[in-house]
């Protein structure tokens, strides 16, 4: 449970942000792949808890998932991996390596009009 | 509104104190190894062994990270090579900060092998790099063969995975090709190693690795 820690990452970099601009910041956007080992569910969760009733609030978070791919090392096909199989579709390949999905990254952030 | 980008990662502040560290790791020569893996799976088990094969002069030092007591500091301290207790006190994972406050007191060209032990569980420190130079994740034959492919975030980040326990291998279902063939699926480049802490089976060839990280001293 790494989510709590993380959120409260996230909403530091809100305030950076909210400062610089001087207004208040209506929506954080991020990507999480699949195998960056954060629960979505349980990183809103914590989010919602550290912003609730701080001057953070109204604050949405906005998740943008990002499948686990893989690119084979043969033919270069870049393909989702579904249920594990990361041998290569196209040629057959076990020569594969990921291509994302490990992301944890900000996005964007919404801002108001001041 | 407006919409302003952000293309930046999360723990971007990790991140730069992890290059920070790897950055002084390569200054002084040190090499360093990331143990993960969940609780009772022989982390702590397989240093002492480690550290028991060891020469009285060799430079190595652990780092042990645990949320409460120094009992894994305890153990290892008695091989004569510094130990130092990282206790979180509720974080379920080291961060590349802890790492670099526990070094402090260290001469940083002091150590040519660094070993940590991060806390036991096979989620969370899968995402926080410590500026090791490689990933190492413990699976022991009593957990199941699945866990590479429950926890492929931790898997698919491992140069080494090490299969602990095979002493116990007649006693439960466990089924090696399998376990091999689910590591493969999520990290096709891990090397893997069969190994018995207790027996002693398979030790060589772990401390083999650990030779060819280092270089010979």
């Amino acid at each position: 449970m790494h989510e709590m820690s993380i959120a409260g990452s996230m909403l530091e970099a809100v305030r950076a942000e909210s400062a610089r601009h001087n207004a208040h910041v209506l929506a954080l956007g991020v990507k999480i792949g699949d195998l960056s080992g954060v629960d979505s569910e349980s990183l809103r969760f914590c989010f919602d808890a550290l912003v609730q009733d701080t001057d953070l609030a109204p604050l949405a978070l906005q998740i943008e998932h990002l499948p686990w791919r893989n690119r084979c090392r043969q033919c270069a096909q870049d393909f989702a991996v579904q249920e594990y199989r990361t041998e290569c579709p196209q040629c057959g390949s076990a020569d594969t390596a990921m291509a994302s999905g490990q992301e944890l990254e900000f996005a964007y952030m919404e801002i108001a009009e001041t | 509104m407006t919409r302003v980008p952000l293309e930046r990662k999360v723990l971007n502040e990790n991140d730069r104190l992890a290059a920070d560290l790897r950055q002084g790791f390569q200054r002084y020569g040190t090499r360093c190894v990331n143990l993960i893996s969940s609780p009772g799976s022989g982390k702590t088990m397989l240093l002492e062994r480690t550290l028991a094969s060891f020469e009285p002069g060799r430079r190595v030092a652990v780092l042990t990270g645990d949320i409460q007591t120094d009992n894994d500091a305890q153990r290892l301290a008695r091989y004569g090579f510094p130990v130092r207790q990282i206790t979180t006190g509720g974080a379920c994972h080291l961060d590349a900060r802890m790492v670099t406050n526990a070094l402090a007191e260290w001469q940083p060209d002091s150590i040519d092998l660094l070993l940590i032990e991060n806390v036991g569980n096979l989620v969370c420190p899968s995402s926080y790099d410590l500026g090791e130079e490689a990933r190492v994740v413990l699976l022991s034959v009593t957990e199941g063969e699945d866990k590479p492919l429950k926890y492929p975030a931790t898997f698919n980040r491992a140069d080494l995975v090490v299969l602990n326990k095979v002493d116990l291998l007649p006693y439960v279902p466990f089924r090696m090709e399998l376990a091999r063939e689910y590591i493969r699926r999520v990290q096709p480049d891990a090397e893997i190693v069969e190994v018995s802490c207790t027996t002693g089976a398979g030790l060589d060839i772990w401390l083999r690795w650990i030779d060819a990280k280092v270089g010979a001293c």
